[in-house]
């Protein structure tokens, strides 16, 4: 069988290196072939930019060159898919080699477009790339006081992303010694501090604790750089002194390109995870690239992933898949002040977050490195 | 029935039934009606509540059977 991936982030490499440890014999004699076709030769622990951003982490820690993590017996090539011939069973590439399939991953994610509210891109810092985090850490370090001010975009990718560098930027202002000068000013887009009704009920609390102003229903509609004002969908006004954004993200443009989905977020079964409509059957969708209404996580892409790879493994040695995705995301959170939580949920069972400790912000930390094992597919 | 968009919804939690609205209502059309799925009785009130504010308009709310709500949203703006 030849299955080939597109896309080495985290659902692809995780995927492809799972299914090559379970396909081992396979491999190697020659009766399943796994291709990874990527557009970088390095690979990024993207969840790792939050501390970039804050000055605690620097790029280099969170890379890895692709090829260092994949099992021996996966083809890799630096050379992105263009174009997607479903009906042919193949795809071509940049370069122009074109690839033949007999089941196609599609594990390309999301990218942050803050170009698509007006105003967004020149006057707010975010951290969703490593020059982007150094550049919210520059702004912050230089930050004097004043009102910093959060925005979030829909959809976006790490949903805990906005309590955690609320919370982190409250430890470096106070640790600045700039508290009494900074008011934090952050909204939501719905009615409640997090999608997440229990996530919202703890951190609410924490934010009345901390002087951290809330409000709620608050969609960004355009930031008026010049007058330094945030304005919402629902009507609101707020000035900023420093902007702060969880920028809205869309799938890749070769998604689009390729009329695959809208905004570049593939149709994709809940519980299969192939892909929906008339080519589905050879075709799986992992992470941030499908529609599914759950979190754009780093946590979804690995649990579909290993889903998908017993599925594809299972069918090869018996004709038959084993699993339905449950829906799973494990998110950490972190809390401040050393502190962090954690929340796991589910299509049926919401979460039941605990709270704040310091020994899960050690273990958020210790897995910030243990991340690479899980790359590789083993933990 | 009408010609409309269906976002499903159902089972999510993060980013929720109101999210995923959010997000399709962004790129429909002026004019355009959408149908939400959600498993969250929250969507019953908190979906209204957002559209009262921002001007958009609730077409209609219904539980089936399964527990399953169908809100119909007109875009206005």
């Amino acid at each position: 069988m030849r299955i080939v991936v597109v896309g080495g982030g985290m659902a692809g490499t995780i995927f492809a290196n799972n299914l090559a440890r379970r396909l081992s014999s396979e491999l190697r004699a020659g009766k399943a072939r796994i291709t990874m076709l990527t557009a970088s030769d390095r690979h990024v622990y993207q969840p790792g930019w939050l501390y970039v951003a804050l000055g605690r982490m620097t790029p280099d820690e969170l890379e890895r060159e692709q090829a260092s993590l994949l099992e021996p017996g996966i083809g890799l090539h630096v050379d992105p898919v263009k174009q997607f011939n479903l009906a042919d069973n193949n795809v071509v590439t940049e370069a122009g080699k074109t690839h033949e399939y007999d089941l196609l991953v599609i594990a390309t994610g999301s990218r942050p477009v803050p170009e698509d509210i007006p105003g967004l891109q020149e006057n707010a810092i975010h951290c969703y790339s490593a020059d982007n985090a150094m550049k919210f850490y520059d702004r912050l370090n230089e930050f004097k006081g004043g009102r910093i001010l959060v925005t979030v975009g829909l959809p976006h990718k790490c949903p805990m992303i906005p309590l955690e560098i609320t919370f982190c930027m409250h430890d470096f202002v106070r640790e600045r010694g700039l508290l009494d000068k900074t008011e934090f000013y952050y909204t939501y887009p719905i009615g409640r501090s997090h999608s997440l009704e229990n996530v919202a009920k703890w951190a609410s609390p924490e934010f009345e604790q901390l002087g951290i102003r809330q409000e709620t229903f608050f969609n960004l509609k355009e930031v008026d750089g010049a007058n330094a004002v945030a304005r919402s969908e629902e009507g609101s006004e707020i000035k900023y002194d420093l902007l702060v954004t969880v920028p809205p993200h869309r799938g890749q443009k070769v998604i689009e390109a390729n009329n695959l989905g809208a905004n570049g977020f593939i149709p994709t079964d809940r519980a299969s995870l192939h892909m929906q409509g008339e080519h589905g059957n050879n075709v799986i969708v992992l992470g941030d690239t499908t529609n599914l209404p759950i979190s754009k996580a780093g946590s979804t892409a690995h649990f579909e992933a290993e889903v998908a790879a017993e599925n594809v493994a299972s069918l090869i040695k018996t004709g038959r898949a084993v699993r339905a995705y449950d829906g799973k995301v494990f998110c950490f959170i972190e809390a401040g002040r050393g502190r962090a939580t954690y929340a796991m949920f589910n299509y049926s069972k919401p979460p039941q977050p605990k709270a704040p400790n310091a020994a899960m912000h050690a273990f958020k930390m210790a897995y910030n490195k243990l991340y690479w094992a899980s790359a590789r597919g083993v933990l | 029935m009408d010609d409309h968009a269906v976002v499903d919804a159902r089972g999510s939690f993060c980013p929720g039934p109101l999210m995923e609205l959010i997000v399709a209502l962004r790129r429909a059309q002026v004019g355009a009606t959408i149908e939400l799925l959600s498993s969250d009785a929250g969507s019953a009130k908190d979906v209204p509540e957002w559209l009262n504010k921002v001007g958009h308009m609730l077409e209609r709310s219904e539980q089936d059977g399964q527990g399953v709500w169908h809100i119909f949203v007109r875009k206005m703006k």
